[in-house]
């Protein structure tokens, strides 16, 4: 049992981390003081994961796996939720919603990602899911006097219900197919008994419950106006920390299950075509946005998609271009929105044309911007184009040239909203001129992303030989 | 022609008595007969647990569900005075037509893949079903294999304390100086 907690060391950490949190809140009443100590947490999931890997293995019974994907993805999420901390408190005071809650929901909602990108059973992955999105459905509505912000976590609630519904079915749909609940013991019993239709139906209906965490389509329809209505901030954590923890524990349901399937055509088909229709309709709907929060909100739909055509691919290499790509997407995105939480006041100020002359102004916060376009358009040098690189290049090898095609071309599309946008920051005359307000934490975060989005772009390769490992030791 | 014991009869009793239940809650007008066929519905869901051997669970389900939940249902439908719900009550068009006529389709599909193509699936065979859905069973399962679910599942809940206290405290910090939405 001990060992068992130091095995799953990062998951012990956040759980022990989160009742801190709570208690510190509730007896000192100072968000700032909270804030901090979120970001302690943070850092401390950070470090355990360098100083003290876990190995291959499992922990727990067989309820959660250890090692390098685990410790990749875990990475990713303490990432995305250290950024999106640091990002956070200037936007908050602003909003008038600056409570520590926001931090502890936050720590909360990223112990059931953890849960997710580790689970070795269906029941842990459900239990990670549904902690993660219960904890967004609140960060969506913390602007409490808003309508808006009501309506997103109105509509985030009642369709992710929905979604985890079929969820569900799905798992006891499985269950019922191959009395099993642990994904390695599923894969045996499907080797030993066949794949019956029953499973295929079970999957099907799970594999629905994932879509719709990505914001595939056509499940994306609560994205846009989610991401809109949601605080900026809170938009920044949901598009990115949570696609990446549906899109780890889809390739951990994946790729134990490919063992019991090894000609599983129907299921690359199926992602293929969905991925087609993600990158298009996600790509094309953007072109027409104005406001920005809708138009990332777009772009997320059509970088799932991206993500998609790795777990379409299949192999080891589209899923570790899948891990890298979540890493690399999850930093640009958070910059972006976080430039966006800068910049905003009470919903004004979100649209393309009020960043008209923003870089007379403000030269490093549209500097910043055109970094994460640049890069969020997969533009060489920086990070998105080695992660698109890396799926569409997966997507090759595993006969869908198409696809690799049909991805590209999406990716030519999207260039024309991104680059709109650094048109307009550097080419357009400052109509009345944005207010910034960013503080010393929130700059700093800022350019270190962008930093290491640069870097990522430049000198990919030990961030790649990490994530194929992580692919190749931990699930074959 | 499958035998008709008395377990098969007792099923396609409630069975039926569970799909009339659901097509009352969502047909009838008042919200509080609504819940009221809801609370049918769980006794008859509660039932077939029951025949499948679920002892606990049917007795969860009804405790749970048909107790603690439902009464706290009818209570917030009568403080909020549902009074107009008629107004709710949305006319038909042409789209909502085509969605009706898709969907029916789908059902038939689904219905032809599952009723007609899929083979009936064998009886598992193992531990006795009687034994697995005792509170005892259920106890030993969830406090040596399940631990970890188990344990972790708090986490959860208490995402959800948290955030329910979150959005339904009524003051909360400062207030907002300036209310402003721009709709």
């Amino acid at each position: 049992m001990l060992n068992d907690l130091l095995l799953t060391l990062p998951i012990t950490i956040a759980t022990v981390w989160v009742l801190v949190l709570i208690l510190c809140e509730a007896f000192v009443h100072n968000a700032n003081l909270t804030r901090w100590l979120t970001a302690i947490g943070f850092a401390g999931i950070i470090a355990s994961i360098f100083l003290i890997p876990s190995p291959e293995g499992y922990a727990y019974g067989t309820m959660l796996r250890t090692g390098t994907f685990t410790n990749f993805s875990n990475f990713i999420f303490a990432v995305s939720g250290l950024l999106v901390v640091s990002i956070s408190d200037k936007y908050l005071e602003e909003e008038e919603i600056n409570f520590g809650e926001y931090y502890i929901i936050l720590f909360i909602s990223t112990i059931g990602m953890m849960l997710m990108g580790s689970a070795a059973n269906l029941s842990v992955i459900f239990i990670g899911l549904e902690t993660m999105s219960v904890a967004l459905y609140t960060l969506a509505g913390m602007l409490r006097k808003d309508v808006r912000s009501n309506e997103a976590a109105m509509k985030y609630f009642l369709l992710g219900s929905f979604a985890t519904g079929f969820f569900l079915y799905g798992i006891a749909l499985i269950y019922g197919a191959t009395g099993e609940l642990a994904l390695p013991r599923i894969a045996a019993s499907l080797q030993t008994n066949g794949v019956s239709t029953l499973f295929w139906i079970g999957l099907s209906l799970l594999m629905i419950g994932f879509l719709f965490k990505v914001s595939a389509v056509p499940f994306h329809q609560w994205t846009p106006d989610v991401y809109e209505g949601s605080p900026t901030t809170a938009a920044a954590f949901m598009s990115t920390g949570s696609k990446a923890a549906a899109f780890s524990s889809l390739i951990i349901v994946l790729s134990n299950i490919s063992i019991a399937l090894p000609n599983n055509a129907v299921l690359q088909t199926a992602f293929a075509y969905i991925a087609v229709a993600t990158m298009a309709v996600g790509n094309i709907t953007a072109l027409t946005q104005d406001n920005l929060k809708r138009m990332l909100a777009y772009s997320s739909i059509a970088h799932a998609g991206y993500m998609l055509v790795g777990i379409a691919a299949g192999s080891n290499e589209g899923y570790s271009g899948v891990l890298y790509y979540a890493l690399i997407y999850t930093l640009m995105n958070v910059g972006a929105f976080g430039v966006i939480a800068v910049l905003e006041r009470h919903r004004t100020l979100t649209n393309a044309s009020d960043y008209a002359g923003l870089f007379k102004q403000h030269p490093l916060l549209a500097g910043l911007m055109a970094v994460f376009m640049f890069s969020l358009a997969g533009l060489p040098p920086f990070g998105g184009f080695v992660g698109k690189y890396k799926v569409f290049a997966a997507a090759v090898e595993a006969d869908l040239t198409w696809l690799a095609i049909v991805g590209v071309l999406a990716s030519v599309v999207s260039v024309y909203y991104y680059l709109r946008v650094v048109i307009f920051m550097f080419m357009r005359d400052p109509e009345p001129a944005p207010q910034a307000n960013a503080n010393a934490t929130g700059s700093f975060a800022l350019v270190a992303i962008a930093v290491i989005v640069f870097l990522m772009g430049i000198f990919p390769t030990e961030v790649l030989k990490l994530a194929d490992n992580a692919m190749k030791v931990a699930l074959k | 022609m499958p035998e008709i014991n008395l377990s098969t009869a007792f099923f396609i009793g409630l069975g039926s008595l569970t799909i009339v239940a659901s097509l009352g809650t969502i047909l009838s007008r008042s919200p509080v007969t609504s819940a009221l066929f809801l609370v049918l519905n769980f006794f008859a869901l509660g039932g077939i647990y029951l025949l499948l051997e679920a002892q606990f669970i049917a007795v969860v389900q009804v405790i749970v569900y048909a107790g603690a939940i439902m009464v706290l249902f009818l209570f917030v439908i009568m403080l909020l005075n549902l009074e107009d719900e008629q107004r709710l009550t949305e006319r038909y068009d042409v789209k909502k037509g085509f969605a009706i006529l898709f969907a029916g389709l789908l059902l038939v599909e689904v219905l032809y893949v599952v009723g007609l193509k899929t083979p009936a699936i064998a009886p598992r065979l193992g531990t006795v079903a009687a034994e697995i859905g005792t509170a005892k069973y259920i106890g030993q399962q969830l406090l040596t294999e399940f631990l970890f679910p188990f344990e972790i599942i708090s986490v959860l809940l208490l995402g959800a304390i948290v955030g329910a206290v979150v959005l339904a405290k009524k003051n909360f910090g400062p207030e907002r100086a300036t209310a402003k939405t721009t709709l």
